[in-house]
């Protein structure tokens, strides 16, 4: 059961997370956070995307938890979600997805990402078992802010997995400790204010946000929201720990669908290929 | 006097919760306006120019008091419980919902915004907001999901002409809570400059207990006009619910009164029994969304169902928190009427009151005609009527199989 303790302990450098920023600082770059939904377009192939993900170049991987009402994303996330549901995909099938990728990756951190209801649904601790059983290693969970931190945040950490905190343009010197209070494994932040995979922010901005939050936290700092190119991604993992990328991901998986919604040939090999981009991007 | 040991009416607690209802569950990015919002909002609650400014304009653009009237022939027709009407629906712009939009364009301006947004399900309460929008000279964007703007066009024209941008939803399904979402977005997208006017007690604290607070007007007039009329309490309160404005705004006054009951009517729309419904405290569970726990129609999976109801004003797949709560505690009754109920309610009223009711409130209706026949003539029974049928005759036409 070394996945199990592996996912585990929030010491230092004893988590899948914190060997992979680890790994990424002793390389001198920022990282490649990629963000693909769970079963989207369809199981198999949301299975070859991700089995092939780390060959791909990907540091760490966001797995969405499809959800019928995404009010932080933005159209393209949202309909990634609704491809998922209606291909049949469920949370309890997300979990599954993630024990068949860890039988082949017992390195590459994966965070589940989404909102709070299907996990409500499942019970928190049905969820929190199932979870850390499968080698999820953190959670990213939008509609829950610190305010409501007793409901999944407490429980998740005592589980042993990692919670991702969100930070925003509008998450002010006065909130932050409060935010960051919790945070473990990195912090994500969302640098413009708004939906996923709509504006871009100035690299300059970003810089000044990272140095902000580094002031406030020893965590690795992921920026995303609205990074397309793997020259923004290379900007980007200039000036913080890792660039996040998804709804050019998974805009990609909608690129490659025929008239009835059903996968093309080759859909993964184009995603993986458009994340080897990505990749070649950090690594620049 | 001792204090009653138990209340009814001290919710919300500081964090917004009802019980375990309620709550504050938003993107960080929404979080620090929402603490805002409820800075502005207890600031004002306790100026009395705040409450001075929404009383003159209650009074002089809406027409508050509605009348609490005596409905004669109805009673009469029933052979029961004398049945009162509270007569939201002869507010401006045709409902309750004006109450709210008035209190929270008000707040928004306190606040120094710029900008309004909504959502609007039937059209009711995007009207509203136009209505308030227009009358205190601000832009308006009101979302409106793609299949109500096609079922509503009415009302759709009435914001265009007030001057308000009709917003679209083709995300999601394309309905009440999708044009919730993408107003979340808006949001999310425009912090600095924008306000939300949600349109009734549900979305993160401080909303509930705010839309809550700016329609319990409703309730505080009921207890005067009925002391006025009958020296005495009600014995019983009935309302429709959606996501139950309306009826948080009658019934909250009259909580901690034990001799009053207190009825929910939620819609059941092809029966509950078939899946098509808008019954969230009776046919759902709870759940996380919008902002709120609350009950919710949603699958094993906990994805959200849309709900069905002939009147678009039911059709939400939740309810307000405090309602949830209410009914856990047993304090109010849930019930649900069928499409076919209420719309036998509504030609009942039209014909006998000649009052065409909006087909909202005539699922509260449809439960009068249920109740009041077996109660004796000295109950005295208060039904809000909360909103006026002439948005809905084209649909009534066609359930009808009228052609217009």
């Amino acid at each position: 059961m070394s996945s199990l303790a592996a996912c585990g302990g929030t010491e230092a450098g004893t988590s899948r997370i914190e060997r992979r920023f680890a790994a990424l600082k002793a390389e001198g770059r920022g990282g490649l956070v990629t963000f693909v939904t769970a079963g989207d377009p369809d199981a198999e192939t949301s299975y070859e995307i991700l089995r092939g993900l780390p060959a791909a170049g990907a540091d760490v991987i966001e797995l969405g938890m499809p959800f019928s009402d995404p009010m932080a994303d933005g159209p393209a996330i949202q309909a990634s979600s609704l491809r998922a549901l209606k291909a049949g995909f469920s949370l309890s099938k997300t979990l599954d997805l993630v024990s068949r990728f860890r039988q082949d990756d017992n390195d590459t951190p994966v965070i589940l990402m989404g909102y709070y209801n299907p996990i409500y649904s499942m019970g928190v601790e049905a969820f929190l078992a199932r979870a850390r059983e499968a080698g999820v290693d953190g959670l990213i969970i939008v509609d829950l802010p610190p305010e409501e931190d007793e409901e999944l945040c407490g429980p998740a950490l005592d589980a042993g997995l990692h919670w991702v905190r969100l930070a925003t343009p509008t998450t002010d010197d006065a909130r932050l400790p409060a935010v960051l209070a919790r945070a473990s494994g990195f912090v994500y932040y969302v640098s413009v204010m708004g939906i996923t995979g709509t504006k871009s922010a100035e690299t300059g901005d970003i810089e000044a946000a990272v140095q902000r939050l580094k002031r406030h936290t020893d965590l690795p700092v992921a920026v995303g929201f609205g990074i397309k190119t793997p020259e923004q991604a290379g900007s980007v993992a200039g000036v913080a720990d890792a660039a996040v990328v998804g709804s050019a991901l998974v805009r990609r998986v909608e690129a490659n669908l025929d008239a009835d919604g059903r996968a093309k040939a080759g859909l993964a090999q184009d995603v993986l290929s458009l994340v080897g981009d990505l990749a070649d991007g950090v690594r620049a | 006097m001792s204090q009653p040991l138990n209340t009814y009416r001290s919710g919300p607690d500081e964090r917004g919760h009802f019980g375990i209802f309620g709550g504050r569950f938003v993107a960080e990015t929404l979080m620090p306006l929402i603490l805002d919002v409820e800075k502005a909002y207890e600031a004002a609650r306790a100026d009395p120019v705040f409450g001075a400014e929404l009383d003159n304009y209650a009074k002089h653009y809406v027409g508050r008091p509605s009348p609490l009237y005596f409905a004669e022939r109805l009673t009469e027709e029933l052979g029961g419980a004398k049945i009162y009407f509270k007569r939201d629906e002869l507010n401006h712009t045709g409902s309750h919902k004006i109450n709210n939009c008035l209190g929270q364009i008000l707040l928004a301006k306190r606040m120094g915004k710029t900008r309004i947004i909504a959502e609007t399900g039937a059209g009711q309460h995007g009207v509203a907001v136009a209505t308030v929008c227009a009358r205190f000279n601000l832009p308006c964007v009101v979302y409106m999901g793609a299949t109500d703007i096609e079922r509503q066009q009415p009302n759709v024209f009435r914001m265009k002409l007030l001057g308000a941008e009709v917003k679209p939803v083709t995300s999601g399904t394309g309905t009440l809570k999708d044009a919730m979402n993408d107003a979340l977005r808006d949001w999310v997208a425009n912090v600095e400059s924008t306000f939300y006017i949600i349109g009734t007690v549900a979305g993160p604290h401080p909303y509930p207990a705010m839309v809550r607070d700016f329609q319990s007007v409703i309730g505080h007039e009921v207890r005067w006009q009925m002391e006025e009329a009958e020296g005495r309490l009600p014995d019983s309160l009935i309302a429709c619910i959606g996501g139950g404005s309306n009826a948080m705004g009658m019934f909250h006054d009259f909580l901690d009164d034990t001799s009053v009951r207190i009825i929910g009517v939620e819609a059941a729309g092809h029966g509950i029994e078939t899946g098509e419904h808008a019954a969230s405290l009776n046919g759902g569970r709870p759940g996380v969304l919008h902002g709120n726990r609350t009950y919710l129609l949603q699958t094993d999976d906990g994805q959200i169902i849309d709900a069905y109801s002939i009147s678009a004003g039911l059709d939400y797949p939740g309810i307000g928190p405090e309602h949830a709560w209410l009914r856990d505690s047993g304090r109010v009754e849930y019930v649900s009427v069928t499409d076919q109920e209420a719309l036998e309610a509504f030609k009942l009223c039209t014909r006998t009151e000649g009052i065409i009711p909006a087909l909202e409130p005539s699922h509260a209706l449809a439960h009068v005609t249920k109740l009041a026949p077996d109660l004796p003539a000295d109950h005295l029974m208060v039904m809000n009527l909360c909103g006026r049928g002439d948005k809905d005759v084209f649909a009534v036409a066609r359930h009808l199989g009228v052609e217009l």
